[in-house]
């Protein structure tokens, strides 16, 4: 009878072990990546002259007057400025796009808009230039509100996403949700494990000495659980990419952010 | 498109110590890695920074692999009178960039 109840016990403890909690992260206790950083680094955010990441902001710029592509036009020939017309827009993808009947990101849509108005070839996922482009239009969001995932049609692809971030995979056999929603205020091998919010991209990684773009995280992250990465512009990525934005949602948008 | 960030303050009075903050876009190429089929992959890094105000130099440091990609180079300065303050970056492949910033000092 005793006996039997130890195991009985035994058995509850292995399996809260094992399952992923899927409890999601309270609103009052969700903190963006830059709550987790030391001091230093969240100076050298704070400080537009000491953040690597306005660099791709001014380029970003530059480029968002260039006349480019068959159509001879700039972004800004149909934009304006950016400060009033951009303003808001990074806080709001990724977003259904009508023509494709799925969600876009901020990549993909810079891409779609070089396409079809400018007549331009479209610039390669973690080329300087996108990242730029992304970075000027993004910032210019800075300190809004996230509100991805308002659209209803978003709905079935969120919950694809979601999916995704509870599914196990790989040879470590791990869930984004076993670090991200049940482990996050441990370390793993020194390192705090986050929440997972993308407030800030594209952004400044210290690691790799360079900006790069909410996909190209993911798929470091998919690799760090030794699975097979989705290529970059894969519509899983995008609604991996959705679905944490929407978990996102009313934190305000950092970029160009600084992470270590 | 190589672009220079600059933060020297706008003003200062006469004698101040100030901070003078610089940050360059470089990737920088360290000189030690090899490509998958064995090549070096020749070294492209920042050997070169100097800091000068009103023609005269008050400021110069030789950079070396692995310092970093994008260098933030620092300093302090004592606010002496009002003038340009004019850097320049000098570095492998025939690399040259230079920047400006004015102060005013009363």
């Amino acid at each position: 009878m005793r006996f039997g109840r130890v195991i009985a016990i035994a058995t509850l403890v292995a399996a809260d072990l094992v399952s992923v909690r899927a409890a999601e992260i309270p609103q009052a206790e969700r903190r963006s990546g830059y709550g987790f950083m030391t001091a230093d680094t969240k100076v050298m955010q704070d400080d537009d002259t000491a953040n690597p990441g306005m660099l791709w902001v001014l380029d970003g710029e530059a480029l968002w007057k260039r006349k480019l592509g068959a159509a001879d036009k700039a972004c800004a020939d149909c934009h304006n400025d950016a400060r009033a017309s951009m303003k808001g827009v990074a806080a709001r993808y990724p977003a259904f796009d009508k023509a494709l009947g799925r969600p876009v990101d901020l990549e993909q849509r810079i891409n779609l808009c070089r396409a079809n108005h400018q007549q331009a070839t479209p610039l390669a996922y973690e080329s300087r230039d996108l990242l730029a482009l992304t970075a000027f239009v993004a910032q210019q969001s800075r300190g809004i509100a996230i509100e991805t995932g308002g659209d209803p049609q978003l709905e079935p692809f969120i919950a694809k996403g979601r999916e995704l971030f509870m599914q196990r995979q790989g040879q470590l056999n791990l869930g984004c949700g076993n670090c991200h929603d049940d482990n996050w205020d441990k370390r793993l091998a020194g390192s705090a494990i986050t929440q997972a919010h993308p407030t800030g991209y594209p952004l400044y990684r210290l690691e790799w000495q360079s900006m790069g773009s909410l996909q190209r995280r993911l798929r470091a992250c998919i690799t760090g659980i030794r699975a097979q990465a989705y290529d970059y512009g894969a519509p899983e990525l995008v609604e991996l990419e959705l679905y944490l934005m929407s978990r996102a949602r009313g934190m305000p948008v950092e970029t160009p952010a600084v992470r270590p | 498109m190589a672009s220079a960030l600059i933060n020297v303050p706008k003003t200062a009075k006469r004698g101040d110590i100030i901070e003078v903050k610089t940050l360059m876009s470089h990737i920088m190429e360290p000189g030690y890695r090899h490509t998958a089929s064995g090549q070096m992959v020749p070294r492209d890094i920042i050997t070169s920074f100097t800091c000068r105000f009103n023609g005269t130099e008050i400021f110069r440091t030789d950079l070396f692999p692995a310092i970093a990609a994008n260098p933030f180079i620092t300093f302090f300065t004592r606010a002496t009178g009002s003038g340009k303050f004019e850097f320049e970056w000098i570095g492998d492949n025939g690399f040259s960039e230079t920047a400006s910033a004015s102060i005013s000092v009363e």
